[in-house]
């Protein structure tokens, strides 16, 4: 598959793509009156008699067909080059007709990779024939959807935004004000500052859809707007210190982690629910697909709040002291907790143990975020250091930078910017591309807030970076920070009372249960070879002898005269003979496998200095 | 300094009035949609408890027969119209739309043993135990005219089975032996026999048309060709075979029902060993018939229930009682695939969708792909245990129940001893038969 090159971008196409393009398509009733056009026209074609395109070769076939014999002389070279060009060509069919872009669809690979979802590098399992078949059609299935999701990508309608500084300009060096003064009236709109003083520093929270912010200050000040058209939704005051506050999974609830207990607000500010089986709440997460709400509590508990219910699906004992740093990774669901001790550990409700554990930092873990891939985790601790981890199954820091003042939070955008707030400083930094690593040594983007960072989310599906501080909110302008192209039936920003009601009931029907919350969430879709060894285990145990085990090699009666009884034992014994020695080959070859592995690696259990002196 | 900030404009993502369709927009991205192998795996999960809540696959019940059905037959062109006979000599035409019987005949003394329709559906035969084979016209006589058959042949045995040819004017009939007859005369063309038992059925190819199966009380399956004098070959089996049924798509392939509560799939080159043995049944099976499209077959069984299975599985996808339904003579799977028609000992012709949950009538674009989605899933999902439990699962009357718990009983018992007699004995000398193998008895040509 090739890919059609951009106009305008990167190398220069061939010539004969360049042809191609210019060329305008065909339709098959215009058959006879296009080429005589085509011929009279000073276009391109006629310039350059000796080029490659392909529609101009056919006419000068026609031609000479009609009326120039005097070619012949050149006939024989003339065929030869036509037949090495009409492979690729057009083919005609009976009514004349003729494909204007002949050939498959030209897909760009980068895009058909995105949507694989079958790793091709890994081999198919060892299986019967039956089996086999069926997997390579499943496997060749799987491709050719992927590369139909690759090209309805040309469908997108938005662009992603971008910021670019001239000729050598730092984009960090541009201030906010002079960002709302460039771009659209609309833009602007959404950059704003909330001045809020009185209630001390703000925690805040964006609902899926990116159309509404929910904040609740230190000193009990609880409201919920539609932050795009500014219409509030509900403010109250709760007369107790406000921890942290979350949507739940539509912008009519709300979950408030208060002084004492956990409470459920919805939109117009009527408490729902006081939850006191979650007590002293620090940090809530909401898990969107699995209707979960984490909490992380002073009493070093995480609990899982199944909110369709309203039952406790799991009380986790992390036994790591008062817990105050958590994140969700959204594509696996699993909770990471920063702890004082530099670790971060990885946690699912249906195990009683982490599931990982890293040692992140040499002071205590300050503030942890995991971008929508689930690749890169990134964390600052007391050490003053900023870094960002694999999360790849190999948890290897990929990049580091040491700040001048440790970064309390984190938060990473759509696109895979990273966002830090220290102090009253939030610094961006971004990567080449979408979902790419950031690159820590040159923020993207700086901005000086009126007071401490308190709270930090990027806005989904707008380029907005939401700051709370002690000195009330602030909507920042990232451009190029989301996600363009959002999905109706996923998270619509724009969508009605009606779809939001129809939206709500499917997604509870399909309600992930909290016990496939795993390390790999695709888990459930490969073959479980071990219970499957298992199980065959079993039967042959059961059965007395191997269902599945290749017959014992029975020679077949041959013509007349060739099958006596020596013959047919000398084939039973030649047959048996061969497999025993691939056996052997088998084995051996295995062994020296062995052998050179153990050769590569040192004996010792720590490589010693002396290792150099021997032989 | 370049700068480009999201900005979209609303009215590309609004409806403009109340009467358009809500704009929405797609975007495949993987990383848009997360959790993906889990939701569907939630919604295939869902799709199966679905199925198995609208699981309701009866549909009507035809009765008015004075005895039980012993016969039934499908029209070649009406998918409305079935014929069935009972064991008093009566045969019945039914309108299935409207679930009446259009027809009745007083066709023979004693039972109607066989009814077979021509290949045009403008007549269709039957054979009783009065030793009569008789063609009836397939419309019902004008007013006054009296009810009589166009032709009755007298035979001097009695016939207990009866098949039309696919195409040309010919049937066969079996008793004492295999009579091949054209329709104009009244003595067969040929008669073949081999061995003296009885034989219980007679089915024609429906492909090669030529080729005929039949299935005797001593045990054998016959293969016959038209065109010769003599038999083809036959197979004899471990228990008596009640009848055959020809796969529709498959010219060689055929399915046994016998009476040791298995069905055999052969391949009709090779005799020695049936492709598939389906077991589920805990009762001999007294009839079978195969779906048009060659993929299932449907069994009927003396323990009161029918079953369907797919060809290549040795376990039937589904089972079919009512508390009322008496052991089931016979059975037959509409043309169009989609319903079944049993007919039992207790006088009724039972009407079943052939897929339990299926939503009959016309179905929206929607419906239709939502379905097709959920199928799709299901497929995927199907081995996953939760599932799969969900999906097997069917209720069983208490007696075929606990005739599974003792037959596996006793099967487990066969088994550990010949597993301990394998053990205790000169290797080799107890060899591992394997279950396709174990109930042919021999292949004759």
């Amino acid at each position: 598959m090739e890919t059609v090159p951009r106009p305008g971008r990167g190398v220069p196409p061939k010539k004969d793509k360049l042809q191609a393009k210019r060329k305008k398509p065909r339709r098959y009733w215009e058959e006879e009156t296009a080429p005589a056009v085509a011929g009279a026209s000073p276009g391109p074609p006629r310039k350059k008699k000796k080029k490659k395109n392909l529609e101009v070769r056919r006419q000068k076939q026609k031609n000479s067909h009609n009326s120039k014999k005097s070619r012949i002389s050149k006939k024989s070279q003339f065929r030869k080059k036509s037949r090495e060009q009409k492979k690729p060509g057009p083919q005609r069919t009976l009514s004349g007709a003729q494909d204007p872009f002949p050939g498959p669809a030209p897909v760009p690979l980068e895009v058909a990779r995105k949507f694989r979802r079958i790793d091709k590098s890994k081999e198919l399992p060892h299986s019967l024939p039956k089996t086999r078949s069926k997997l390579e059609v499943a496997e060749a299935l799987e491709e050719e959807i992927s590369v139909k999701a690759a090209r309805s990508e040309l469908l997108l309608a938005e662009e992603p935004g971008f910021l670019e500084g001239e000729d050598g300009e730092d984009t960090a060096k541009i201030r906010q004000a002079d960002i709302v003064e460039a771009v659209d009236i609309a833009s602007a709109a959404k950059h704003f500052d909330l001045n809020l003083r009185q209630f001390g520093p703000y925690r805040l929270n964006y609902s899926r859809t990116g159309r509404h912010l929910a904040f609740g200050g230190r000193r009990g000040h609880v409201a919920a707007f539609d932050w795009v058209t500014k219409k509030l939704m509900c403010e109250i005051n709760v007369m107790e210190a406000v921890r942290d506050i979350r949507f739940l999974h539509s912008e009519a609830l709300l979950a408030v982690a208060q002084n004492r207990w956990l409470h459920i607000y919805d939109n117009q500010g009527i408490e729902l629910h006081c939850i006191r089986r979650c007590d002293r709440v620090t940090r809530l997460e909401f898990l969107p697909f699995h209707f979960l709400l984490a909490t992380a509590s002073e009493t070093g508990f995480l609990t899982y709040l199944d909110v369709s219910v309203g039952k406790i699906v799991a009380a986790l004992n992390i036994r790591a002291g008062r817990l105050n740093v958590m994140a969700q990774n959204p594509y696996n669901a699993v909770i990471h907790l920063g702890h004082s001790n530099g670790t971060v550990s990885l946690w699912s409700p249906s195990v009683q143990e982490p599931l990982a554990k890293i040692l992140c930092h040499r002071g205590g873990i300050q503030a942890v975020a995991v971008d929508c891939t689930g690749t890169y985790m990134a964390t600052s601790g007391l050490d003053h250091q900023l870094k960002v981890f694999d999360l790849r199954g190999t948890f290897q820091p990929l990049s580091a930078r040491t700040l001048p003042q440790g970064a309390g939070h984190l938060a990473f955008s759509q696109r895979g910017l990273l966002a830090a707030g220290m102090g009253d400083v939030v610094n961006i930094w971004a990567g080449q591309g979408k979902a790419s690593l950031p690159s820590l040594e040159q923020p993207y983007l700086t901005h000086r807030l009126a007071g401490p960072v308190h709270g930090l989310q990027f806005c989904p599906f707008e380029d907005v970076l939401g700051v709370g501080h002690s000195g009330g909110i602030t909507s920042m302008l990232v451009p190029g920070a989301s996600e363009p192209n959002f999905d109706g039936l996923e998270s619509n920003p724009y969508r009605s009372r009606k779809q939001r009601q129809e939206w709500e009931v499917k997604a509870l029907l399909e309600k992930v249960p909290a016990e496939l919350i795993c390390l790999n969430p695709r888990a459930l879709a490969e073959v479980d070879v071990i219970s499957l060894e298992q199980h065959k285990k079993e039967r042959v145990e059961r059965l007395g002898y191997d269902p599945e085990a290749k017959a014992p090699f029975q020679p077949k009666a041959k013509q007349k005269g060739r099958s006596s009884t020596g013959s047919l034992v000398k084939r039973k014994k030649k047959v048996l003979a061969q497999e025993h020695r691939d056996k052997v080959r088998q084995s051996l070859e295995e062994q020296q496998k062995q052998k050179q592995k153990q050769k590569a690696k040192p004996t010792g259990a720590r490589p010693s200095a002396l290792d150099r002196f021997v032989r | 300094m370049k700068v480009k900030m999201l900005s979209r404009n609303p009215d590309n993502y609004v409806r403009e009035t109340k009467l358009d369709l809500q704009r929405v927009p797609r975007n495949y991205d993987p990383t848009l949609h997360p959790f993906e192998v889990s939701r569907e795996y939630v919604r295939a999960l869902n799709a199966t408890k679905l199925e198995r809540v609208f699981a309701k696959p009866f549909l009507a019940s035809l009765d008015g027969h004075r005895d039980g059905v012993n016969c039934l037959a499908k029209h070649p062109k009406s998918l409305a119209t079935v014929l069935s006979g009972a064991c008093d000599g009566e045969v019945r035409i039914w309108n299935l739309t409207k679930r009446k019987c259009i027809r009745t005949i007083q066709a023979h003394e004693g039972f109607v043993r066989g009814i077979c329709t021509r290949f045009c559906g403008t007549s269709f035969f039957t054979v009783g135990d009065d030793k009569t084979v008789k063609q009836w016209k397939m419309d019902a006589p004008g007013y006054g005219e009296e009810e009589e058959p166009l032709h009755t042949i007298l035979g001097k045995t009695v016939y207990t089975g009866i098949d039309h040819h696919w195409k040309d004017p010919a049937f066969a009939t079996c008793g004492q032996q295999v009579d091949i007859w054209d329709e104009q005369r009244t003595n067969p063309i040929c008669s073949m026999t081999w061995g003296f038992d009885s034989i219980n059925s007679v089915k024609f190819n429906p492909i090669e048309t030529f080729l005929l199966g039949s299935c005797a009380s001593d045990r054998n399956i016959v293969l016959y060709d038209m065109r010769q004098a003599t038999p083809l070959k036959k197979v004899i089996l471990d228990m008596r075979t009640n009848t055959i049924c020809w796969n529709p798509m498959e010219a060689f392939i055929f399915t046994a029902a016998n009476e040791d509560y298995n069905l055999y799939t052969f391949d009709m080159r090779a005799l020695d060993t049936p492709v598939m043995v389906h077991m589920d049944h805990v009762s001999a099976v007294l009839d079978v018939d195969y779906c048009p499209t060659g993929k299932e077959f449907v069994s009927a069984s003396f323990d009161k229930s029918i079953r369907i299975f797919p060809v290549d599985r040795s376990r039937s996808r589904e089972v079919y009682h009512t508390k009322r339904m008496q052991h089931v003579i016979c059975v037959r799977w509409t043309a169009d695939s989609k319903y079944i028609m049993c007919g039992s000992d207790e006088m009724n012709i039972r009407l079943w969708k052939a897929n339990a949950s299926e939503k009959l009538g016309v179905l929206a674009s929607r419906e239709r792909a939502a379905q097709d989605y959920n199928q799709k899933l299901k497929e995927k999902f199907q081995h996953h245990p939760n599932i799969k439990r969900i999906a097997r699962h069917r209720h069983l009357p208490k007696s075929i129940y606990s005739q599974i718990q003792e037959q596996r009983i006793m099967r487990e018992a066969r088994r550990r001893k010949e597993l301990n007699r394998r053990k205790h004995s000169k290797p080799g000398s107890v060899p591992v038969v394997s279950e396709r193998k174990k109930h042919v008895v021999a292949v004759v040509k």
